[in-house]
This record gives C-alpha cells, structure tokens and sequence, in this order.
C-alpha cells in the first residue's frame, strides 16, 4: 500500500439527517473546511448501495482514508465495517438532530453543531493512520502453567486437547496439590434426574478421591510437559513472546518461549494457631485439612482421636473458624465451601465411626449454594448429621475429648458441647505473588512528602516479603496485582478473566476460594483466555476490551525526555525501560487505552489511528464563535465506553444536549492529554467537561486506573487556568455511568449556567 | 435476514443472554465461526433487564456495551435472532440443526429511526418491564437493545397498524409478507446457554403473589429501580403509586422447597442485599426486613452482607414466612415465627418483595437432543452429551460472574471438538 493518504467523504441523508439540516452546506463544509477532495451523499448509506458506493471508492479510487457523517459511530457498525482503511465518522444523528430540538428558532445552532462535527471527523481522518501490526509480535502458542495441582493440571489437559501445548511448573516433587492428599471430594452433581421426592430417595455421597487418575491423564499427554520442584525464576517478554526460567531445586535451568501463562498457584491453609479460642493447640482440636489425612490414614476404618487413639464417637465441626469477621486477625472472607467440607467429613464419621457416631455441625448461615450444594446438605441431614446454628466462644481442652462453649441462636441459650473430637473448618489463603501495587492503595490520599516517607518506611520493613511466583521483568513488579485479601481476581463482573498482566490469566483458589469442581471449570476458562490471548499476540491485535485493534503505540524518540510518566501509569504493567531508559512499550502487553499518551508531558507517544492530532485537531476545528455572538462552546471528552452511549441513549430517548456541547470519544479518560485542555482553553472554548467512569475501590474504569489517573492530572489543571486568568469552574470532571441518561446531558447543562455566570471565554479572536 | 453460512467446524451457541454472548465471543474472537441463536428480538437476556450487579453497584449495560461492540465488529459470529433450535441430529464434529425463525416484520434497512412506532396505536404489555409497562404494536425492545432493530408485534399484523407502520417507513425496513421459516445448517459442537427464568411466584399459595398487588418478585422489582423502567426509577406500590419505604425480602421464595424447587438458587440473598441498598439509597426512612433461612454471601460477597447487616435501618429475620395477609389499605403483613427464639410476628409493610429463585428456562422435554440433566433441570457435564456443552445458568444456579466463567470454559470445550475435525480433514 502507498503512504499517500487518499481522501473521501461520505454523507448520509437518512433517518431524518436531509429534513433537518442543510446537505448542501454539509457537503460544501467536508470538502472546504474538511478539505476533503470529495463529499458524496446518499440517501441511505448503510444500505447495500450506500455501502457498494464507500467500497468502490476504497476498491477503484485507492481512498484509504474516509470520513462517514451519519449516525453515532455506535450504530450501523456492521454495515460499516471497512478494516483496511482509516476511518472517522461524524456522528449526525444522535449527536445532533436527535439531541436537539426541531423549530426555526434552532435551527441555525443545530446546522452549526452539524458543521463543527464534520470539520472535526474530517480533521481526525487528516491526522489518522491506517493501523498495521507492529511486527513486534511473536508466534509461539504454547502455555506455561505455573502450579500442578487440579487447577493447574486440568488448564493444561484442556489446552492439550485443543492441541496445545503446555508446561506445568510444580514447585513440590509430585502434582496434585492439596486435593491429592484428601480423602475423598464434595459430589460435583445434584441427584440425577428421575430421583423421586421422598425423604430417603438416594442422594449424593462423598466421592472417592479422583486426582490421581487426573496425575495420570497429565502424564500420559504427549503435548504436556511437566517440571517437578521447579520454579519460574524469571519471566519476561510479552504474550506471544513470552521467555521463562524454570529452575529446579537442584539448580538446573531452562529457558523456554511461551504465547500465554495461567496461574494457578493455589491456597495456603489459614492459620488457625494465631486465634488461641479456637483450642488448636489441644490434641483433639484438628483442622478440616489435619482431617482428611486422619480420614485416608484410617482407610475404611474408624477415625480415631489423637489423644488416645480412642474411637471418636462424637465430633463437632466449628464452622468458619477465624473467617467471616472483620475482627483483628480474622480472615474478612469465608472458603465458601467450608460447610460442604464439613458435610463431606461428618460423612466419614457416620460411614467409618458408624451411623451412631454424633457429628454436629455448628454453623451461622449455611451454605451450600446451587443444586448439587443443596442435595448434598439433604444428603448430611437424610444420614442424620445434626445442624446447629451457633456462635462458637471457645473450644477447651477437655482432656481426652474436647468442650465447645457456643450460644445456640434457635434455643437463644448457652450450651457446653463435650466431644471426642473438635474439627476446625478454616479458610483458604490466596497463595499469590507480592502485589505489585500494595504499597500505592495504602498511600492513597497521602501528601507527596507523606507517601515518599511512607514508601522508604515501608521498603525497609517488607525486607522479608512474600515471594514471588512469576518472578516478571516487568516494570511495575513481580507478579500480578490483587484485587482484595490477596486473591489476583478480576475485578469486573462480566470480564471474570479480565487481568491487568495480559496474556497472564489467573484460576483455580489463587483468584477467589473455590472447590474442586469449581477450580475446574475455572482452569478451563483460564486456559480458553491463555489460548486466545497467545492467538491474538500472533496477529498482533489486541485483546478484550479493544479486541482486534492493531493501533499501537508509538514514540518519537527524540522528543522523549524519558521522565518515565508513561512507564509508571501504564494500567497494565506494559512498558519496561531499555538500557538507554527508553520506554518499550511491548505492544502485545499493551491495551491500547492510551493513558502512555495522556501521561505523557512532551507529547511524544502516539497511536497510528488515536494521537493527540487526531483529538487536538478536531479541538481546534470547531468553528469558534466570537463573543458578540454569545455562543458558547462546551468541550466534552467522553469515555467511548460508557459516557459517549450515555449521551447517545439521552438522545434516543428525547432528551436534549446543549447547542452548545462539542463531544469528543476517548479511548479512555486516562488518554487525555493536558495540551488538550491548554488548547482548547487557548482557543477560546467556554468551558471542558471531562466524562470517565466510576474511579475508587468500585471503580468501574474498563482500564482499571485510567480515569484515576485523569482526575489526579486534573488536579494541576487549576494551576494552568490562573496562569490563563480563567476560572477554574471551566473545567469540570466527572463520573458518568453509561445509565446516566438523563445525567449525562444534565452536566453539560450545568457548564452553560457555570458559563453564563462567569462569563464568556476573554480568548476568543 | 442473514444466510447462515456454516461448517463442520462452526459452533452453534444457544441462547443470546449474557453466557451465550461470552461463550460465542470467546470462541470467535479464537478465530471459530459461530452461529449465536437468540429467542428473543434481542441479546443479552435477563442481564439487560438488571438495574445493578452486586457487589459493585455497578451497571450490566457497561458490559453489554463492550460485549455488543465486540459482536458487531466480528465477522466470525452470526446472530439469529428470533429464532430457535428445534432439531439436532448427527454426532460431535458433525451436526445438523434446525432452526425455528420468527418474523420480525423488519429487515437489516431498519436504522432504529422509530418512524413506525409513531404511527401505530396498538398497545400490548412489555415483557421486557414483566408487564409492568406498555410497548407500542412496533417497538424497540429497550435503548440498548442489539440488534438495534424494531419489532411488529405479531399481533398487530393484519391490522391496519400494520399497514400504517409500513409506510411511516422511509427504507423499505418493514416486511409483511415475513413468514415463519427453517434453516438447516452443520455444526460441529453445541453450546447451550439457555439460561434461567423465575419461578412462577404465583405457586407460593400462602404469600399471594396472584392475589395481593403489593407483593412483587425481586426481578419486577429490579426493573422499578431501574431510571428507564416502568416507573422511572421510583421504588412505589403497585396498588396506590404510594412511596415504598417499609419492605420486606422474602428469601427462598421457591428455593431450598420440596414443594417447588429443591436447590439453592445462590443469587437470590445477594440479590436481596443489592435491593436492599436500592430501598436505602432512595429514602432516608427506608426500612427493611429480610426474612431469610441462611444468608448465602458466598466467599468474598461476606463483606457486602456485612455491610448491609451493620445498616440501622435494616432488620434480619430468620423465618420462613408462613403466610401473608393484607389490611384494609392494602399492606402485605407477614407473618411466621422467627426461630431465634421462637418468637411469632405480624409485621405490616409498605411492599414485600418475593426473592423467587432460578430454574433453567428449557425443560427436558424442550431439548432437541437426549441431554443429561440433574433433578433440578440443569445439565449435568457428561460424556453422553457428546458435543454439546451447557454454559451458564443452563449448567446451575449461578451468578452473572461465574456463569461468565463458565461460559468461558464452554468455549474450549467446543474449540477442542471443532479443533478436532479441523485436525481430522486438514
């Protein structure tokens, strides 16, 4: 293809654009103003015709670069789809003559408002590039798997089968993890179907402990390779290029090249000796985790009680033992399958003790969720294990035996439970790297002097510190950052394998407590995520949410003054420094938010079809009014993902948008450049709305710190508007929802009464 | 309407709710070709009709936006809406399906520009607001809806709305002459992601669903809390528009029954919990009672519960409610023994909300293929299901996020089938 940019524009007149506006003027705007060479109209144009006529240009006239002046660039995206050019589109219908009035009286701002967004979607096609992968990107498919227990076992089993090949590094000298060592798992299933409604229908039982048939299947894969006391000791590179060390503990090394890497580190038992009340330190106070070995060391024997070897005849399970509270010390979450486990074991009791062995469940809220959850708990009840819902004060030594003082809740009274054994169901620790960005949460609202202070503070008391599991060269730390009490989950709903490591997918209990069955459906979705994201890196295209994107972004070196802004903000841990201390971006790491672009102070970095030209220009392209004309103008910089449908929906909905509003869709908050707001400002705007998501703990950010990371820019804003002389209320950031239909438009509002009451800008010309 | 182009090696996921649209999404965007069938005139199923998720607060359309995005800009995925799988032949790697296409009396021209909607006087219940609003004879489904297409309502067809509609169209969008029609096409594997449907609170006898107009389920009353749902947001009593202040959460309202439904829905107490902060949020003298059996916030959602527990103004029973009565006004009373001491109550309230659990929306005999399900209707993971692969709800009672997880490892379950066949004829 030529450098040469090759220009068309393209104007719709449907859906009531010709009715309301002057086609003509529009025309005469794209190709005088827009300077395009050419501007053809038609009726329809997502219809096939509309489409063949875009088509022959790009086939027949060598446009590679368009501009479409119809609906809001959310709709028709389907007929409009043309990948191998650049494009922009002026969003006409519900940018304008849905959002604004009909009558003589508004005519005149509406044909305006229609003008400004066509020399603004002619002036960012001038300033956009047809994107092209990088080259950068690498093309190796297989998975490393980090962890061989069945979270890390059924990844790689399910890779394979897909005809992928995968590493598993295990850092114990046998696979299977905790689950290995149980005496036999939770049921996965509901009775099946046809079981009748009676009270001693047959419902589901413990099951025997099937990891070792799962070992096998690993083992016997020919696409599976496994490391056994081995560790990741260095990763670097990017999805599809990645580059591992995997050393064993006696000292070999080996280097391997992987597309994509699952975590599946798994759990560490909480430890329950730090909480005295719970009597661990008894003899016959165990841990559900001490009970399976006990269980499996017995066979199909009785299980005996550690004191005296006596038969156990009574045994109490203390639910949720140091979990669910916020007291110091407490785990602030629970297992959430820790009632299933202790039906499970009270199970044991009735099949090896005997059916007249009492076990007694003290439990507050049970849960066993779902429908095999449910059956199993009827299944624990139909054998006559007993439930009682207490609060458990104090387990004492009773000698041989054990006494749980609890308050039952029903009887509303103080009871002393005597018992043979006391098992204790405790919590699941996330066993995850060092977070990469604890230290900044706990800094978080600190003055700049403050947080220095706290940051040396802190380096010299974490000497000692968790150790790492992925060991990454990566700029931003070792491992992949954490979303709460040390579990690496996602923290988006619909996104559950959303990670801020692309191509680094977590599962299994590292990224939330989970079971055996669940931790494997999770691996497999993990592993669907691996496979997809070592795909995408071979196409050089990025991955969910900008899925498919090929822009990338880029820097002129010269410029960089290597203040390593972009470095430090990237929301995805992407850029490294060179030797030179350069940033490298590692583009198949990259999201493609462009929070490089709006950190950087010397706007250097750019992306082929998103730049600070392709925004600033379409800023400077609005048709400024002077101020005898007492039009304001109103620049919005909306998120794309959910302010910029908010303002579409408004429009659907009947509502109006100010005449005066110009709106521009950012990739992300995070991407707006300060020269932006000094431009506009400059050029004589009224005022700026910056619209981004939800920032804080619940942020909803789809770039996880881009919109914070806008509001903290934003901050020094003000210093630039009194070096200006200007207000400070001319600038305003906010929170919008994409459900903020009504809101949305109500802000912009507001800027016209901050407006009229301070004044029109003094820097219009 | 689209010709379904399709292989062996094409993977066809049933259902378009939120389950449906990953597994088909995690699937293309791996390079598969996917056919999406959607019952409804639109994607996203019952997560569209949701105001907020718990625990963050935040709103299902932010996902449904980027989700929407990314099966408008992937030329791999086909969306069939409208449309059913009513035959399923053959065996992995090797499919034939039947599809059932409603007509929609609108073509691929329509431009959303609601031209006909204008025209049309007929008006029928919104199933989409549960009944709770009218649409007009052509509509919308809902503001976000994709595809961004009207509907004739099938009622109106013969009408003279019809023919009116017809020509308020300026792009030839409306279609009369639609038929009922069957495509066959190959597959190579199956996802089914059907999803759920409420319980049908009108078989609770003692709580009087079908009989008190102040007692509502939570998924109605989730489209009240919604700024664009029936009521514009405002949380009021269906029988006097009165301010809903004092509220009681019925939980298990079905589930946990052998009456009704044996399982455990899971969502219903955190469902509760989120409605609960809708209730709070909107009047500084909310009240509001939960009678529940366990509160399940399972694993990390404790601390939303605990949160919700440490609010003044929010009361926690430990009952089933035996029964509820109303007074002369129209207030529900519920009453029962709460088993914390064994104490009966009678307490009046401005609305009750019935926290009616989840079934799976296709029964046994609705399958078009043998599938092995569990008592309860979900499809058991089984190697007599050959190809086809439940994701989501289908599969359990699940929350949005790990039915999402599931639907992700649904996807590889087909990709290795069809990756299989790929294998077999390269």
């Amino acid at each position: 293809m030529s450098d040469e940019k090759k220009f068309a524009a393209f104007t719709c007149t449907g859906c009531g654009i010709g009715d309301r506006l002057d086609v003509k003027q529009l025309e005469m705007t794209a190709t005088r103003d827009g300077k395009m060479p050419s501007c053809q109209t038609h009726e329809m144009l997502c219809s096939k015709e509309g489409v063949a006529m875009i088509q022959n240009a790009i086939d027949n006239d060598g446009v590679n670069h368009i501009m479409i002046a119809a609906c809001s660039r959310r709709a028709k995206i389907e007929a409009f789809h043309f990948p191998t050019v650049a494009m922009s589109r002026a969003n006409l219908r519900e940018g304008v003559i849905w959002a604004r009035p009909e009558g003589d009286e508004h005519q005149e701002t509406t044909q305006e408002m229609a003008d400004d967004y066509i020399r603004m979607a002619c002036a960012e096609v001038r300033f956009m590039e047809v994107s092209q992968p990088s080259g950068e990107q690498g093309c190796v498919e297989n998975i490393l798997i980090v962890g061989g227990g069945v979270s890390g076992m059924t990844a790689a089993l399910e890779a394979a089968a897909a005809g992928f090949h995968c590493h598993i590094v295990e850092k114990e000298g046998q696979l299977g993890g905790w689950a290995a060592r149980w005496h036999k798992r939770i049921p996965f299933r509901a009775a099946p179907e046809g079981t009748p409604n009676t009270l001693t229908a047959y419902l589901p039982e413990p099951v025997d402990n099937d990891v070792a048939d799962l070992i096998a299947q690993v083992e016997a894969n020919d696409k599976i390779t496994v490391h056994l006391n081995a560790r990741v000791t260095r990763t670097s590179g990017a999805p599809g290029r990645f580059s591992a060390d995997i050393t064993t503990e006696s000292g070999q090394l080996v280097t391997e090249n992987y597309g994509a890497i699952v975590q599946a580190s798994g759990w560490k038992p909480f430890d329950i000796d730090s909480l005295p009340k719970y009597g661990h330190q008894h003899p016959d106070v165990i841990t559900n985790v001490e009970l399976e070995q006990m269980a499996r060391e017995a066979g199909d024997g009785p299980i005996k009680r550690p004191s005296d070897g006596k038969e156990v005849k009574s045994v109490a399970f203390v639910q949720n033992a140091g979990q669910a509270s916020d007291k110091e010390g407490y785990l602030p979450y629970h297992s959430g399958i820790g009632d299933l486990v202790s039906i499970k074991q009270a199970l044991y009791f009735k099949a090896q003790n005997g059916d007249d062995c009492d076990t007694t469940i003290l439990y507050n809220n049970l849960r066993t969720p779902g429908a095999a959850g449910e059956d199993f708990y009827r299944s624990g009840q139909q054998k006559m294990v007993t439930f009682t819902k207490g609060e458990v004060n104090e387990v004492a030594n009773g000698g041989n035996g054990a006494t749980v003082r609890f308050k039952d809740k029903i009887l509303d009274e103080d009871v002393e439970l005597p018992v043979d054994l006391v098992v204790l169901d405790i919590g699941m620790v996330p066993n995850a790297g060092p977070d990469p960005y604890a230290a900044n949460e706990s800094l978080e609202g600190m003055s700049d002097e403050d947080r220095e202070e706290a940051k040396e503070k802190m380096a010299s008391e974490t000497a000692v510190t968790v150790e790492s599991i992925l060991n990454l060269d990566y700029r931003q730390g070792t491992d992949l950052p954490q979303l709460k009490w040390g579990f690496t989950d996602s923290h988006f709903i619909c996104f559950p394998y959303e990670t801020r490591r692309t191509g680094i997918y977590a599962c299994g209990p590292v990224r939330r407590p989970m079971d055996i069955r669940q931790a494997q459906d999770d691996a497999t979705g993990a592993a669907m995520k691996a496979i997809q994201a070592a795909v995408h890196a071979t196409h050089g295209e990025a991955v969910h949410p900008r899925v498919g994107d090929l822009s990338y972004p880029r820097f002129r070196k010269e410029g960089c003054t290597q203040c390593k802004r972009c470095t430090v903000e990237c929301p995805f841990g992407a850029i490294n420094e060179d030797e030179q201390r350069y940033p490298q971006f590692n583009e198949s790491r990259c999201r493609r938010c462009g929070t490089c672009m709006g950190a950087c102070p010397v706007r250097v970095i750019s992306f082929a079809n998103y730049s600070i030209d392709t925004v600033g220009q379409q800023l400077k392209n609005v048709d400024i009014p002077d101020e005898f004309e007492e039009k304001p103008r109103i620049l919005v910089l909306a998120c794309e993902n959910d302010a910029y449908p908010a303002l579409d929906q408004a429009a659907m909905s009947g509502q109006e948008i100010s005449p005066w509003a110009r709106v521009i869709p950012v990739r992300c908050l995070g991407s707006v450049s300060l020269s932006w707001i000094n431009d506009s400002m400059n050029s004589g705007y009224d005022g700026v709305i910056m619209m981004g998501c939800k920032r804080g703990d619940d942020y909803q950010c789809h770039f996880v710190r881009g919109s914070t990371m806008a509001a903290e820019r934003m901050r020094k804003v003000g210093d630039t508007l009194q070096t200006l002389n200007l207000e400070p209320d001319r600038v305003a950031v906010h929170e919008v929802a994409i459900t903020d239909i009504e809101r949305a438009p109500r802000l912009i509002r507001e800027m016209e009464e901050v407006i009229e009451r301070v004044g029109l800008s003094p820097f219009k010309f | 309407m689209t010709e379904v182009v399709a292989t062996n090696e094409t993977i066809l996921v049933v259902g378009g709710g939120i389950s449906g649209m990953t597994a088909a999404l995690e699937a293309a965007e791996t390079g598969k070709r996917v056919v999406l069938v959607e019952k409804r005139p639109f994607l996203g199923g019952r997560v569209s009709q949701l105001y907020k998720y718990f625990p963050k607060l935040c709103h299902p359309t932010c996902g449904q936006e980027i989700n929407q995005r990314r099966i408008k800009m992937n030329p791999n995925i086909t969306v069939l809406t409208m449309a059913e799988v009513t035959g399923l032949e053959g065996e992995p790697g090797a499919y034939t399906a039947t599809v059932k296409l409603t007509p929609r009396y609108v073509n691929d021209n329509c431009t959303a520009c609601g031209e006909c909607a204008k025209v049309v006087e007929a008006e029928f219940d919104n199933e989409f607001d549960y009944g709770m609003s009218r649409h007009k004879g052509a509509y919308l489904p809902h503001v976000m809806a994709h595809p961004m297409q009207y509907v004739l309502d099938p009622r109106i067809i013969g009408t003279g709305d019809a023919q009116k509609a017809k020509d308020a169209c300026k792009y030839d969008a409306i279609d009369l002459d639609m038929e009922e029609r069957e495509t066959q096409f190959p597959c190579g594997a199956v996802i089914w992601a059907t999803g759920w449907k409420p319980y049908d609170a009108a078989r609770i006898q003692p709580y009087g669903y079908d009989r008190f107009e102040n007692v509502i389920t939570n998924v109605e009353f989730e489209r009240m809390a919604d700024p664009k749902g029936p009521t514009g947001g405002k949380i009021i009593r269906p029988s006097d528009g009165k301010e809903a202040k004092n509220i009681a959460f019925i939980q298990c309202a079905g589930s946990r029954d052998r009456n009704h439904l044996f399982h455990c829905s899971r969502i219903c107490c955190m469902a509760s919990l989120k409605q609960t902060h809708y209730v709070v949020d909107a009047y500084e003298d909310a009240q509001v009672t939960i009678y529940y059996i366990d509160i399940r916030a399972i694993d990390r959602f404790e601390d939303f519960y605990q949160n919700v527990r440490a609010m003044d103004n929010v009361g926690f029973v430990k009952s089933k409610v035996a029964n509820i009565i109303t007074d002369k006004d129209g207030n529900p009373i519920c009453r029962g023994v709460d088993t914390e001491g064994y104490h009966r109550y009678e307490n009046t309230h401005d609305l009750v909300v019935l926290a009616t659990g989840m079934e799976p929306s296709v029964s046994k005999s609705d399958f078009p293929v043998d599938i092995v399900i569990n008592r309860e209707g979900f499809i058991e993971p089984d190697p007599a299901n050959g190809g086809v692969f439940a994701a989501g709800s289908a599969s359990d009672a699940l929350d949005v996020n790990r039915a999402v997880q599931h639907a992700t490892g649904a996807a590889l379950k087909a990709i290795q089938v069809v990756n299989r066949v790929a294998g077999a004829e390269g």
